[in-house]
């Protein structure tokens, strides 16, 4: 999986109230919807400014708080290609994998607003473009690339039936 | 070497000798979904080509996070739940049945040993009776009823060892929101929270609830005790399920450790907008507040309400607030009345919601207004949390929201318990 796109760069701690307020997430099951209000308690006009492939690139504990998988929903109907932390809390981190959006641990305090990234996922490399920067990134637990490479858990088990990891 | 209580409950499930950062595929006693993400769940399940869940018996479907339902299109998702638990035939709850964290020990659904999911953060609330349960999201669910199984990497441990007796006009909500603050609300990040020491067998069992359904506000994926005597006829008198609690071994290996004297604990508050932002109630006395909460599965129980009509017996809330008091279940809702509780907090001037999930997650019943200060028993204060962003929540033991509510102003309740 080859990834290429540009830093929408957030601090630490954001929690899954940002990413999509509780006031939408209980309104509707339309994500294209949803969609647009990504952010938006943090930067009204984010929606508007993502292109297709973007990243969002946080600090650590990204996305604590609730279960709501309308957060990785929310921000994949964005456009968002893929999410880069520092670390992360761990039902989110769940919830992007079942939900087929790649997560990328490393260390963000060299990625700011703006800057271009190439990503290869599955040879574990990270490139800032903008920055002429090599950053090396945590590779995924197979189990993790396995659900990924499906197309998230519904693929998955829409092919097996159940889990399936050899 | 010896094992955690996560690493056995791991083993056992999983049939595996499983270790702190393997990954197994486990067996699960009980799987639980509330209104906010079973609809998800439901979605998944038909996509995935799901026709019957694996067992009715050990699936609960909640309506407790909107309910009754303030919109339409919550209702139409509702109906959708109700469809697919009748259809399937499993455990629902209904509106006014109570939160979904309250009712699953209540109803014996969850007993010691088991390993449990919910579609919900705070399932890590059933840890105090030593099981391990956590939070996550709709497609783990619809994977978790179809199969009965679910992935896990088997978390480290962070042991919590609590020495000392809490003084009075102290709670484990203080506790818990002390032990946030120091570690931080990433402190315990894919780790499970083991707590033990002389405070917590002191503690009652409804009180040990609290602080397991906090540790996912330190990131821990569960928030494990052992099961003493009182854990044990705990259970015994809420369920018929047979049981085996798990210990951990002498020689289990932590990720760390780390001890505290609770005994000159005083009352905490969490400040806006992160749990961890904790300070003793020295240092916020006197801020205003406009709107309190008394419910939620941290803090919506019996031995709650009765701490707050202690406080509030014969007394008015001050004119400028208002208290919104959320029982944590119709079982709970109707002890209450029994004995005499709820009249005492009608009297006071509290306005007595539906039991279930009350104004915690600003979907209904309570949204503040602009730059209004609310104090709460919930879990969490972040932003936006109570339906506006522009509002201040901060957290604190039903003691200290009765108290405040009293003067209108942040309030130390000890003067309460001399
Ligand atoms: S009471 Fe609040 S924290 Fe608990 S389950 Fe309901 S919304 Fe979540």
């Amino acid at each position: 999986m080859d990834l290429k796109g540009r830093v929408h760069k957030f601090g630490d701690d954001i929690n899954t109230d940002y990413i999509i307020s509780g006031r939408y997430k209980f309104k509707t099951l339309d994500m294209k919807e949803l969609a647009k209000h990504v952010m938006e308690d943090l930067d009204p006009d984010f929606y508007s400014k993502v292109k297709e492939g973007d990243f969002i690139v946080g600090g650590k504990n990204f996305g604590c708080g609730s279960s709501r998988e309308q957060a990785p929903l929310a921000i994949i109907n964005a456009g968002i290609s893929a999410v880069i932390a520092k670390s992360f809390a761990r039902i989110f981190y769940r919830n992007c994998i079942n939900t087929g959006l790649p997560l990328i641990e490393c260390d963000t305090d060299r990625i700011d607003e703006g800057d271009e990234l190439e990503i290869d996922l599955h040879k574990g490399v990270l490139h800032n473009s903008t920055k002429g920067l090599d950053i090396p990134i945590t590779p995924l637990p197979g189990v993790m690339l396995k659900i990924l490479s499906d197309g998230g858990l519904v693929e998955h088990f829409k092919k097996y039936g159940t889990f399936k990891f050899d | 070497m010896g094992k955690t209580i996560a690493e056995k409950i791991l083993s056992s499930k999983s049939g595996q000798d499983a270790k702190a950062n393997d990954i197994v595929i486990a067996d699960l006693d009980f799987i639980m979904g509330q209104d906010g993400t079973s609809p998800l769940a439901i979605k998944a399940f038909y996509e995935m080509r799901g026709l019957k869940v694996f067992d009715p018996l050990r699936i609960a479907m909640v309506i407790d996070h909107s309910a009754p339902s303030p919109l339409e299109g919550v209702s139409e998702l509702h109906r959708q739940m109700r469809e697919f638990a009748q259809k399937q035939g499993i455990n629902f709850y209904d509106i006014g049945d109570g939160v979904c964290h309250q009712l699953l020990p209540e109803q014996g659904h969850v007993v010691p040993g088991d390993l449990v999911i919910g579609a919900d953060s705070h399932t890590c609330t059933y840890g105090a009776i030593n099981v391990f349960s956590t939070g996550v999201g709709s497609t783990d669910l619809a994977a978790g009823i179809i199969s009965g199984k679910l992935w896990f990497k088997v978390p480290e441990t962070f042991k919590f060892v609590l020495n000392g007796k809490l003084p009075p006009g102290v709670f484990s909500k203080d506790l818990i929101l002390y032990l946030i603050g120091d570690v931080t609300a990433d402190g315990a990040t894919y780790m499970a929270a083991e707590y033990t020491g002389e405070t917590i067998e002191e503690l009652s069992v409804e009180a040990r609830f609290t602080i397991s359904n906090m540790a996912v506000e330190m990131g821990a994926k569960c928030g494990l005790m052992a099961a003493d005597e009182k854990a044990i006829n705990w259970v015994r008198k809420h369920s018929r399920r047979d049981f085996e609690p798990v210990k951990a071994d002498p020689d289990a290996v932590y990720a760390k450790v780390k001890e505290y004297d609770v005994s000159n604990l005083e009352p905490q508050v969490a400040k806006p907008h992160t749990v961890d932002n904790v300070s003793p109630i020295g240092e916020v006395l006197g801020i205003p507040v406009q709107q309190g909460v008394i419910g939620t599965c941290t803090n919506g129980r019996l031995e709650d309400l009765r701490i707050a009509a202690q406080i509030l017996k014969g007394r008015k809330i001050h004119k400028n607030c208002r208290l919104i008091v959320a029982p944590s279940s119709r079982q709970v809702m109707l002890e209450a009345i029994k004995e005499g509780v709820l009249e005492i907090l009608v009297r006071a001037g509290a306005a007595v919601v539906t039991p279930g999930c009350g104004p915690c997650v600003g979907t209904h019943n309570g949204v503040p207004s602009d730059g209004e200060n609310v104090i709460s028993t919930a879990n969490r204060n972040f932003k936006g949390r109570m339906g506006n962003n522009r509002a201040f929540i901060y957290l604190g033991s039903p003691a200290t929201v009765a108290a405040s509510m009293l003067t209108g102003k942040i309030t130390d309740p000890r003067e309460f318990f001399v």
